[in-house]
Order: structure tokens, then sequence, then C-alpha cells
């Protein structure tokens, strides 16, 4: 994965598989901690003890379709290359927490990435899953919702390419607004 | 138009367009709509399937043609990602391969609005060695 957008974009398949119907994805970013946090958190069926612990093995999937399962242990990977690391919270029944840090000016930190293409491809991929997005800064927060955007355009279809641009610019905006990186 | 900064800029810009965009049937009609599903998984999105979604959502806009974009998960065809299943209605579902950009206007104009069938069709009875 090149950016931390696109491996946004892939642990929330977890969660969808997951049958999750909330998923909540916050970004801390703190210049005083060198810190840059990702943190996904779902409301689905969560894992027990053992899948918990072999999710992080490459060679760990749920599926029957491959043999493989790398979403978890790239991200891993470039968290740990970026003087951080990753943390998995879950409880079964519940749901469960991928929480990735990465140094925030270390150079193997990859990019933030279209983080607001990402939101968006997921509400349109996943109308049905309620999606909340919130970034953080020291100058300040920025968040939005799925649900308020459902509120606020009514029957427009989130799809059409003029909304998708505004809901864009809206995004871009306020990220830039907090200084994120 | 003035830039989008809030929630309320954009209903503002919801009420400019409200009048002049089509908006589609509320019944949920998805057994008459086209649908199409984008593979979104690891092997997915580093292949590409972003851009992939975007260009079959702008294109789906630009032909008006009625079709829902969504995601799924990993089809079990990583060596041919990004991977687009196709479902026209009262047809079987056929999913394609390596769809870039290229191929996914090609998908558009010749399999959805021709009818016509094109290369890079996964055979739904393929099984792998390890099946």
């Amino acid at each position: 994965m090149k950016t931390i957008a696109d491996h946004i974009l892939d642990i929330i398949q977890n969660s969808v598989r997951a049958s999750a119907s909330r998923i909540r994805v916050e970004i801390r970013e703190s210049i005083m901690n060198d810190k840059y946090t990702v943190e996904i958190s779902d409301n689905g069926c969560g894992m027990d003890k053992m899948t918990a612990m072999k999710a992080r093995d490459p060679f760990y999937t749920s599926r029957s379709t491959r043999k493989v399962g790398l979403g978890l242990p790239l991200l891993q990977q470039n968290a740990e290359q970026s003087g951080g690391s990753l943390q998995l919270f879950t409880q079964e029944g519940k749901g469960t927490t991928v929480t990735a840090t990465f140094g925030l000016t270390n150079i193997d930190r990859p990019p933030s990435g279209d983080l607001a293409g990402v939101f968006i491809l997921t509400a349109i991929g996943h109308p049905h899953i309620n999606l909340f997005y919130a970034h953080h800064t020291e100058k300040g927060s920025f968040s939005i919702s799925t649900p308020e955007l459902k509120e606020t355009l009514g029957e427009l279809p989130l799809g059409s390419s003029e909304i998708r641009k505004a809901v864009t610019e809206l995004i871009l905006h306020n990220l830039s607004g907090i200084g994120a990186s | 138009m003035n830039k989008i900064t809030s929630l309320s800029d954009l209903k503002q810009l919801r009420e400019d367009i409200q009048s002049r965009i089509k908006l589609r049937e509320k019944s949920d009609a998805s057994d008459t709509l086209v649908q199409i599903k984008v593979g979104m998984a690891t092997c997915g999105i580093a292949s590409g399937a972003k851009e992939t979604m975007n260009v079959l959502i702008e294109e789906a806009e630009r032909q008006a043609i009625d079709v829902v974009v969504t995601q799924t998960g990993c089809m079990g065809f990583c060596y041919a990602e990004p991977t687009v299943e196709v479902t026209i209605p009262g047809r079987d579902p056929v999913v394609f391969g390596h769809v870039d950009k290229a191929k996914a206007r090609e998908i558009i104009d010749h399999y959805i609005i021709q009818g016509k069938l094109i290369d890079g069709i996964i055979p739904v009875e393929f099984k792998t060695i390890n099946d």
C-alpha cells in the first residue's frame, strides 16, 4: 500500500466482512509527540482469542478463496518501519479496533493520500453502513459522517459528480484548515 | 459557485441542483438496474481498484446510464485484480479481470451499453489448482 488512505480503505473491508453497521475512522496527528495515529473501530462480530492471535499472520485468513491475508500484516509492517506499531483490540460479538501508530516525520511513513476519496468511495460502496471520520491535529479537529451527509443531501445521490466534488472540497478545505499533513 | 467549506454550504448546493438533477426513482429498483461490484480487498486496492471505481462512477454518469456501483471483497482472483463483477438485469453476473481505466470504459461502452461480450472475462467455473 502506497498511502495511509489505501490502508484505511483496506482495513474498512475487514469491518464490512465482520458485518459492522458502524465504522469509525479517527486520525490523530501530534507534532509534539511526533506521532500519526490511525484508529479504525467497528461494531462488527469481533474475533475470538485464537483468531485475534492469528490475525497478524500473513498466512492466516478467514477466507477459503485464497491462502493469504495481507491487510493487517502490511499495515503493521508500514507502521513499524516508521517507528510505530499496530494494536488490535477485539471483543467477540462487540467489535474490533485497529490502531496503527506511525512516526509523523519519519521518512518511511507513507503519505496520508486521498483521505477524502476513501471516505466518499466507502460511503458510496457501502450505503448501509454508517461511516464516521474524524481528524485531529494540534490546531483543531474536523469530523464528518454519512448520517450527517444523508441528512444534508436528502435524496441527492452521493455518487453524482457535483456532489462528490463538493464533498471532496469540503473535506480538503477543512483538513488544510487544521493543518493536516 | 462558491467554495464548499461546510455542511451548510452543501445544503445550499443541494437546493441549487435539486431542481435540475434527475433523481432516481425512490423504489429500491436494484433488480432493474445494472449492478457493478468492484473488488476492494488488499489485492484490489494495491492494483488500483480505487481508480477503477472512480472511472466507473464517472463514466456511468457521463453516459447517463443507471448503475449501482458498490464495493465487494476479494473474489479469489488476486492475480487478475482489479476485478469487477457486472450484473445486467436478467442475465448471469460476469466477472472481468485486469480492469484498468481503459478496460472500465470498455466494459461500460461495449458490455453494458451495447451488450457485446468483451475479452477479459473470468469464467464462473474457473478453479485454481488448489481447489
